[in-house]
């Protein structure tokens, strides 16, 4: 991998740009890899590259059914935070929000990440009371987190209603500075060429259809492009976790929603850090082009169809008009639906599975963007080592046979 | 938004239904007798299927009964609706 570099644009200016490397591969399948992972999204990406980097793994494919980065790591509201409240998934998020603080240094790609700071406003005196024991529990955690009044939160960000009189009256919020947000696409970008750069297979237009087993233990794939031996398999398929764990005979404590979002016409800076409401249903940043991004809670029926139902936009819009009236004639100019793999406690599964050899890492449910480095590296862990790093550990699909549940519905900022 | 077709009122909007996930799923008849797999099977696993599904929804803004409804999860077309 040829690095990229102020040198390097200024070589590639002068041969007209003309000589730039492809950012990564296109190869063919081979017949047989040491692990390969289903799923060519961001935490698959990552998965691939900390196998590589962290445990020496070389002969790696990522099969992808359609392009990289085309699911819900291109379809998300990108923000990045670690606010949770319990111990084990708090820990989890910051290891990703730390892996975030360095990642463009690491990939040599600039994944734009911005800390920002998110605010997670509070509506009601129980609002606030939730709020101070998760930022109480934070703080316990090694992890920035403080209350702020109204009144700080109407001079951070001048456009927000925080009258009394208001359908939403805010009260307070709490405030992650550290959180912000990060470009999708060039974390799929930049962790696909990363991990070629160690000599991953990405493998695009690629289907997984059958997942062979023999003797309770995986032997491979079926493909759209053939089969593929592998002693060991990483699914991480986010809205498609059920579909591939029928395919090796489990059953997932998950369902498939679909979670709406929407960006603006590009305006002037108008918001320069990320407000989220989960009383309300709403969240909302500004990006570099100028564009409103906005999130909606999801549509409470199954569905893989990547759209959702018109009141939950509406919903949305009322919401955000709500807390920002300046914001009523401002157009939208796209909408679109991804597919989140909801788990009853609104917590990961990143774990080992009945079934030897095969590793399933799913139900990032409305969040998994901001775990994108998280997740592959101690996905990574799990597939290498067989077993779980002690920040996943908590995470394994036997917890809800044992019980052992991690209640983080009231984290996100919009209920699951 | 869905059109859902109520087997009482007729066809309404999603607006006016609550969903209840999917349908079929029998509370086991001695709890106690289980396993604690089998209870977290019952209590947690779901078939989620991408395609034909059969699910519970509510008409909480009409009648107020629960009825099972056949819809595709892919495309969300509804082939029928019926009572419990």
């Amino acid at each position: 991998m040829k690095k990229y570099s102020a040198f390097s644009l200024l070589r590639n200016a002068i041969s007209y740009n003309q000589n730039w490397q492809t950012a990564w591969r296109k190869p063919a399948p081979q017949r047989r890899y040491d692990v390969v992972i289903v799923g060519g999204g961001g935490h698959g990406l990552a998965t691939a590259y900390y196998l590589a980097k962290e445990h020496g793994v070389r002969n790696i494919a990522v099969l992808e059914k359609g392009w990289i980065g085309g699911g819900n790591t291109g379809r998300n509201t990108t923000i990045v935070r670690s606010n949770y409240l319990w111990t084990e998934a708090s820990l989890l998020y910051e290891k990703s929000l730390k892996l975030w603080e360095s990642l463009s240094q690491e990939l040599n790609y600039n994944v734009m990440f911005s800390q920002r700071g998110v605010y997670n406003l509070g509506h009601s005196l129980q609002d606030m009371r939730d709020i101070k024991r998760r930022v109480g529990a934070n703080r316990l955690n090694g992890i920035d987190a403080e209350v702020v009044t109204a009144a700080q939160i109407k001079q951070a960000i001048p456009l927000i209603d925080t009258s009394l009189t208001a359908r939403y009256p805010i009260l307070g919020a709490s405030l992650q500075r550290r959180a912000g947000v990060a470009r999708h696409d060039a974390v799929a970008w930049g962790f696909a060429r990363a991990a070629d750069a160690y000599g991953v297979d990405i493998i695009e237009q690629c289907e997984v259809t059958g997942i062979n087993r023999v003797d309770g233990k995986v032997t491979g794939v079926e493909t759209t492009r053939g089969a593929i031996d592998a002693p060991k398999i990483g699914v991480v398929v986010a809205g498609h976790a059920s579909v591939l764990a029928e395919m090796a005979g489990l059953r997932l404590p998950i369902e498939s929603h679909p979670l709406q979002a929407f960006v603006s016409e590009p305006l002037k800076p108008v918001l320069d850090t990320v407000v989220m409401s989960g009383a309300v249903h709403g969240y909302i940043s500004q990006s570099d082009k100028g564009e409103l991004v906005i999130g909606a809670g999801i549509d409470a029926y199954n569905g893989y169809g990547q759209r959702g139902s018109f009141q939950t936009i509406e919903h949305t819009m009322e919401a955000i008009v709500a807390l920002f009236p300046v914001f009523s004639r401002v157009r939208m100019l796209r909408q679109w639906g991804g597919i989140v793999d909801v788990c009853p406690d609104a917590c990961p599964i990143i774990s080992k599975t009945p079934v030897g050899g095969l590793y399933f890492n799913c139900g990032w449910g409305t969040g998994g963007f901001k775990a994108t480095p998280g997740s592959g590296w101690a996905f990574a862990h799990t597939i290498a080592q067989d077993r779980p790093h002690e920040l996943n550990a908590a995470f394994d699909l036997q917890r809800f046979t044992s019980g052992a549940l991690i209640d983080e519905h009231g984290a996100a900022a919009v209920a699951h | 938004m869905l059109l859902l077709r109520c087997p009482h009122c007729g066809e309404r909007a999603e607006t006016e239904f609550s969903y209840g996930g999917e349908a079929g799923i029998q509370r086991p008849p001695d709890p106690a007798g289980l396993s604690d797999a089998e209870w977290a099977d019952y209590l947690f696993n779901r078939k989620n299927p991408r395609g034909a599904h059969a699910e519970l929804w509510n008409h909480a803004l009409g009648c107020r009964r629960w009825f099972i409804v056949q819809r595709d999860t892919v495309n969300y077309r509804i082939s029928e609706s019926h009572e419990l």
